[in-house]
């Protein structure tokens, strides 16, 4: 076999790879470090540590920005079942084969998929808030559920459809109800096609609930803006928030990747 | 045999794909015990006969009553209908996610609501009869193509059919493993069962049929007893398809 030519081995080279990786990120680095001192800006790395943790003398308290985290994963992960549940419903009525039912489906689609998440926050919470009666927190998991029930329906359709017809013939044929064909045999298989873009969607979903700030429900990006405004630290919290979300998302997906290959392995 | 009895009665039944016209007037009857081998060459409408007789698929008009249950789009009975039927399928259909035994036990246990320990005996004794009980454990992607589709076969006995519907079950097969199945399929001929088989393999038709029934573009075209089909078909062109797929 041929080898390929100098210069791709060359850049392929881990070593070499790693180099030019390392360059490329110093150099972004650099440029927002000269950029911050051309205009002056102070660093005070120091004072970011006092919002994660504190040793006070009533003992060890946990800072701002972990409580921020574990509101922004309690708010996520209410919104992300609400999500697939509310996705199973629409999804389940567009597979219906009722031409009533896929029309809802698709209308309830079409209107979510074309407002923007945070028109959609501000309708819950100015408009419908104050007709039903539900509170900012509230207001915040039915935006982001709804939106995201959107998408995670067509996931679960498409996971659906990629079932071969003969499972459903051959649960039929057994005297299966739709229900118990769904329940036993076509959403078990159906896991591991869905895995992969509900890990995505979760990801998306944890991003977007940042947006939920704008109405000061109390999470990881609205901790940010607070202590900003306190401390006038723009640099410093936004890049260590920045990197709280990346650290949480990379982890969801590292430990997703994990489930699939189990999947893979069992199937 | 009981002829007093019709399991299956067609009558006059139509069937459309939009504007392809797949079954023509076909009239048919099907008694307790009998063994009905149905060929004929691809697109004929066989398996889309077959089919209409456990509401996989719906015929436009005509008659089709099976075991006293009148089965048309929207028959509330369907599902008692479809306990009484098997089917077995050309691609086995296995649930590639459950086990043998598991795949044996989740229709008698989900729909007819038998318990665990009764359905799990029912399971092994029929993988018994299809002589695979060693892989009771196994997931159907272990199994050889004529070990599926002997699962698939006890998949549809677990369910105490009366009638079974077989559609092409040796196609999808090495040739090799068609034998293995088709003793099977003897020997369950063997036991009574009312059976209506979509096959090519005349050694077997001519070892059970009962009845033959070749059909051409949507219509039943002759049924005859077996001695006079293979010897002395009635139709020109039954006579040429035995003489190509008798060729060899």
């Amino acid at each position: 076999m041929p080898k390929p030519p100098v210069y791709k081995r060359f850049f392929d080279s881990v070593l070499i790879s790693v180099i030019i990786y390392a360059i490329i990120v110093g150099l972004i680095a650099y440029g927002a470090y000269v950029g911050a001192q051309g205009m002056g800006y102070n660093w005070q790395w120091y004072r970011v540590p006092q919002f994660l943790y504190r040793n006070t003398e009533i003992g060890f308290e946990w800072g701002e920005i972990p409580i921020g985290l574990v509101a922004t994963i309690k708010l996520s992960v209410t919104a992300f079942l609400l999500a697939t549940f509310i996705g199973l419903l629409v999804a389940l009525l567009r597979l219906s084969g009722l031409v009533i039912g896929s029309a809802v489906a698709v209308g309830y689609l079409e209107l979510i998929r074309n407002i923007p998440l945070l028109v959609l926050l501000y309708l819950f919470y100015y408009v419908l808030g104050p007709i039903f009666g539900f509170d900012r927190y509230l207001a915040s998991i039915l935006t982001l559920a709804v939106f995201h029930s959107a998408l995670i329906s067509e996931i679960l359709r498409a996971g659906i459809n990629a079932i071969p017809t003969g499972q459903w013939e051959a649960s039929k044929s057994i005297g299966m109800t739709s229900y118990q064909t769904y329940r036993y045999i076509i959403l078990p298989q159906s896991v591991r096609f869905m895995l992969p873009p509900m890990t995505g969607e979760i990801v998306h979903l944890i991003k977007s609930s940042a947006i939920v700030s704008v109405i000061a429900v109390a999470e990881l990006t609205t901790f940010g803006r607070n202590i900003i405004s306190d401390t006038y630290m723009s640099f410093e919290i936004w890049f260590t928030i920045a990197l709280v979300y990346l650290v949480v998302t990379l982890i969801l997906s590292i430990g997703v990747s994990h489930l699939e290959k189990k999947y893979a392995v069992d199937q | 045999m009981n002829q007093a009895t019709p399991m299956i009665e067609v009558t006059n039944l139509d069937k459309y794909y939009d504007s392809f016209h797949a079954l023509k007037g076909i009239d048919l009857t099907v008694h307790q015990g009998e063994k009905v081998v149905i060929c004929g060459p691809s697109g004929s409408g066989k398996s889309t006969l077959i089919r209409c007789f456990n509401g996989l698929e719906w015929h436009n008009s005509g008659r089709l009553v099976i075991d006293g249950i009148e089965v048309y789009d929207g028959a509330k009975d369907i599902r008692e209908l479809r306990q009484e039927v098997g089917m077995v399928f050309q691609q086995f259909n296995l649930f590639p996610h459950l086990t043998v035994l598991e795949n044996l036990m989740i229709g008698p246990m989900k729909v007819r609501k038998i318990p665990r320990a009764q359905a799990e005996e029912t399971a092994r004794n029929y993988l018994e009869r299809v002589h695979i009980p060693e892989q009771a454990d196994k997931y159907p992607a272990q199994l050889s193509g004529g070990q599926q589709q002997r699962v698939a076969i006890a998949r549809s006995l677990c369910m105490e059919t009366r009638i079974m519907l077989f559609d092409e079950p040796t196609s999808a097969l090495d040739p090799e493993m068609i034998n293995e199945v088709l003793d099977v399929m003897v020997e369950l001929a063997g036991t009574g069962m009312t059976m209506v088989v979509v096959t090519h393999e005349m050694g077997f038709a001519r070892k059970v049929a009962d009845t033959m029934v070749f059909m051409e573009a949507g219509r039943i075209v002759e049924i005859s007893p077996p001695e006079q089909f293979f010897t002395n078909p009635s139709s020109e062109r039954c006579r040429l398809f035995l003489d190509q797929i008798l060729a060899h």
